[in-house]
């Protein structure tokens, strides 16, 4: 049984973007033999978990036939927030709390447009996007807020530089953020409901479930995810950018797609978002490792987006 | 007897564990309508997929004017001169008559432009030659459906159809409406079109049709000079047996009464009122758009009501949501199982548990194993064909999709079950062990509302039917008074007083 399921066309069509990134691994580990040490891929881990974290937000809402162009700003002005009470030294833990439940409160406001608003997620999160990116302006004066140079400043610092059990931090906070993100859409309701809109929203309503509720909980893990990539990102610099993570909703949405996940919604998995972040990851890092220029690497980032989509569409 | 224009012989063809036509035949002449009959199920809407190219057939030969033919998209037959109307109109509400008759094709000179005079002129030629008023410029979308019933026929004769296929065409029609298509019907008789109609209304077929031609189960039965058959005969055809068998009724004593709906109004809703009992089936009779499905929703709570009140065993029930209509005890199992019955996507599991997964819930989540053991038996109990559980439901047939939907409807144990349009899009060997299943659930003392535009079936296994005519209760029958002329005629509107049965 176990034999005949590892060899089903089925089965492989389904894994196929981890055979991909398996193949990549080894193509680049065969040409560069510093590839695949411990140090470099602990390093691309970290440097995948801040959109990883994000597109996993991205992933929920997409499921539920949404979109969320707002995640960058999110992560900018909590990143912010975040900064300023770590400056007046606020205890880490206050500061982290505060920060989430921020983001959630974002999210959800960004949600209760959607649903009750029934405004196109596209066009409300577009928005919350512009908007948050402005008050994030206003609020730094456009230019970086430090952490300090104090005692909790340094403690703060542990989430982006720290290591736990020989591996960075932010690899952990990722690790926990897939684990709980697939707990929750394939052993609670909530997830099944996500699930469910995305198929077909007419049916769920009529199935007597407030889908209203569920988006809003949607948009609000994205808000919280956001915010928790603004505390890494933040943390790792020691100073709060006002620029930061824009452009990351589309790193998070490139993830989302090349980890199988339908933007139509209802079909899709988390772990395949962690396996297309980890294709973006990689692919980037091996780039560097071969010498390849940064502007090659974004022509060779949109083939790969590409490429995942058509093969998609073609199993279909 | 002349040659037929079109001539389709020994098509079969076959689905995933279906034989959805074996052997099926269908001639067409000019300048004559043929019938194309059967029940739900019996391959109709198969047998004309094949022809214009939907579906590859298996087997078979498609000849037309005198030559074999393969159509292997929709537009090539249509250019062939084979158009097809779709019980579902394809036109676009938001461009004008012309540019729906014409998209596709538009007339263009240099550079692309398109002739709008030209193409307006020749749409309003098309349009008078049907004796429609309207301008060729008006937007589709502010049209009735018969008038856009009118616009698709206009599309069919700018192709120079000399086939037209109406796939029942007056489902949605009123009878003015109808009126108004058979005589353009017969305007295409004359200029000697050949028209295949298909339809469940027996009537209409002796008043329009010169030939029938019957498919049960995807086979050829027979064609017949409409002039030489009755209606009992035809159903014979149809059905193959006789109709009592396919409509096993049980009796059992009415239990105490259960629902009570006083002065109900909301949209399309006017002023009902009506009580249902334990262990009875209801029937709701009436044509399409009478309010049927717009009352069911509002007693579950997914529509609105602006005034009348409803009670539940003597309580009055305060719904505005599905939630609150399920928690009251209340299922409804949508008419329309792709738009808002089912989500096509997810497994069988899924879906039947959508309603009512708090039954399997506890802290720590869904409990996969008590939801899965519920699922089992649900499958097994009513028979349901799928290899598993985790088996998308899009992939399974009409037939196991429905019985799923009411599956998921007893899961969350109601005691009023609304079926709205159960047995739309399921063959006739899964319609019967839906009906032996409502039967069940009235032995166990369920009360059951059946909405239903078949109207053999509402006579088949109802207790009391109520008809529905523009939202209002226009008739109600105790089931030993109810006749299908009865029931029609309190459909249309049209009530002789002597058949309003007052209890």
């Amino acid at each position: 049984m176990f034999n005949s399921k590892i060899l089903s066309k089925a089965w492989l069509m389904e894994q196929k973007s981890l055979i991909a990134l398996i193949i990549l691994i080894m193509v680049v580990s065969f040409i560069n033999p510093h590839f695949f040490t411990f140090n470099n891929v602990s390093n691309i881990l970290r440097q995948t978990s801040v959109n990883a974290i994000i597109a996993v937000g991205m992933t929920i809402v997409i499921l539920t036939a949404g979109i969320d162009l707002s995640v960058g700003s999110i992560l900018a002005l909590c990143g912010a927030f975040a900064a300023s009470m770590i400056g007046l030294e606020l205890p880490v833990l206050v500061t982290v709390l505060i920060t989430l439940v921020g983001g959630a409160l974002l999210g959800s406001v960004t949600g209760f447009v959607v649903s009750k608003g029934k405004v196109q997620p596209f066009i409300a999160t577009l928005v919350a996007m512009v908007l948050l990116r402005g008050i994030t302006m206003v609020y730094t004066d456009g230019r970086p807020i430090s952490t300090g140079f104090t005692d909790v400043a340094d403690s703060f610092a542990w989430f982006g530089t720290g290591y736990l059990f020989g591996l960075p931090v932010p690899i952990w906070i990722m690790a926990v953020v897939f684990a709980g993100a697939w707990y929750l859409l394939h052993h609670t309701r909530f997830g099944r409901y996500v699930y469910a809109i995305g198929g077909n929203e007419e049916a769920t309503k009529l199935s007597g479930i407030n889908i209203d509720r569920v988006k809003m909980g949607v948009y609000a893990i994205a808000g919280v995810l956001s915010a928790l990539a603004g505390i890494i990102v933040t943390s790792r610099l020691s100073s709060a950018q006002p620029t930061a993570g824009a452009g990351y909703e589309l790193d998070a949405i490139a993830a989302v797609v090349v980890g199988g996940t339908s933007l139509m919604g209802g079909s899709g998995r988390v772990m395949g978002t962690l396996i297309g972040a980890l294709i973006i990851g990689f692919l980037n890092n091996a780039l560097n490792l071969l010498d390849v220029s940064s502007y090659y690497q974004m022509i060779a980032k949109a083939i790969v987006i590409l490429l995942a989509v058509l093969v998609d569409t073609k199993s279909k | 007897m002349d040659s037929p224009i079109l001539s389709i012989t020994g098509i079969d063809k076959s689905f995933p564990g279906v034989k959805a036509l074996d052997n099926a035949c269908l001639n067409v002449y000019s300048g004559k309508v043929m019938a194309l009959m059967g029940e739900n199920g019996a391959g109709k809407s198969t047998l004309m997929k094949v022809l214009t190219g939907i579906y590859t057939k298996d087997k078979g030969r498609i000849e037309f004017e005198g030559k074999e033919q393969y159509f292997t998209h929709p537009r090539a037959s249509q250019h062939a001169g084979i158009s097809i109307i779709h019980q579902e109109l394809n036109l676009i509400p938001e461009l004008t008559i012309a540019e729906n008759i014409f998209l596709g094709r538009e007339k263009t000179g240099l550079l692309g432009k398109i002739k709008w005079s030209e193409m307006y002129k020749e749409a309003d030629e098309l349009l008078a030659r049907l004796n429609i008023k309207h301008k060729s410029n008006q937007l589709v979308g502010a049209l009735s459906i018969g008038e856009q019933q009118m616009v698709e026929i206009a599309k069919a004769l700018s192709f120079d159809s000399k086939v037209i296929i109406m796939d029942e065409p007056t489902d949605a029609l009123t009878d003015t409406e109808t009126e108004y298509l058979f005589k353009v019907i017969n305007e295409l008789k004359a200029q000697n079109c050949g028209i295949v109609y298909i339809s469940h209304r027996l009537k209409e077929i002796f008043e329009i049709c010169d030939k029938v031609t019957v498919l049960r189960d995807g086979k050829f039965i027979q064609q017949a000079e409409v002039a030489d058959i009755d209606e009992d005969r035809l159903i014979e055809m149809m059905v193959g047996r006789r109709l009592e068998e396919q409509y096993p009724r049980i009796e059992r004593p009415l239990g105490d009464k259960t629902l009570e709906v006083a002065h109900l109004s909301g949209k399309a809703v006017h002023d009902v009122n009506f009580t249902l009992h334990e262990g009875e089936i209801l029937g709701i009779s009436g044509l399409m758009g009478a309010g049927r499905t717009e009352l069911m929703k509002m007693i579950y709570g997914a529509l609105p009501y602006t005034s009348g009140e409803i009670k539940l065993k003597g309580k009055k029930l305060d719904i505005h949501h599905p939630s609150q209509g399920l928690k009251a005890g209340i299922a409804y199992i949508s008419e329309d199982r792709k738009k808002d019955g089912l989500v096509l996507d997810l497994s069988v599991k899924e879906n039947m548990t959508l309603c009512s997964l708090n039954y399997f819930t506890n802290a720590w989540g869904i409990k996969y194993k008590d939801e899965i053991q519920a699922v089992e038996d649900y499958i097994q109990l009513f028979n349901i064909k799928t290899p598993t559980y985790n088996k998308i439901i899009g992939e399974l047939s009409g037939g196991n999709q429905q019985k799923v939907a009411i599956a998921k409807g007893l899961l969350t144990r109601p005691n009023i079950l609304i079926l709205d349009e159960p047995t739309r899009g399921v063959d006739v060997g899964a319609k019967k062990e839906i009906y032996e299943l409502i039967n069940k659930f009235k032995q166990d003392g369920l009360s059951i509302i059946l909405v239903s535009s078949d109207m053999p079936e509402v006579l088949g296994i109802s207790d009391r039917i109520l008809v529905m005519h523009e939202g209002e209760i226009s008739g109600e029958f105790d089931i030993k008074d109810a006749n299908q002329e009865k029931l029609m005629a309190c459909a249309v509107g049209k009530v002789p007083t002597q058949y309003i049965d007052n209890h």
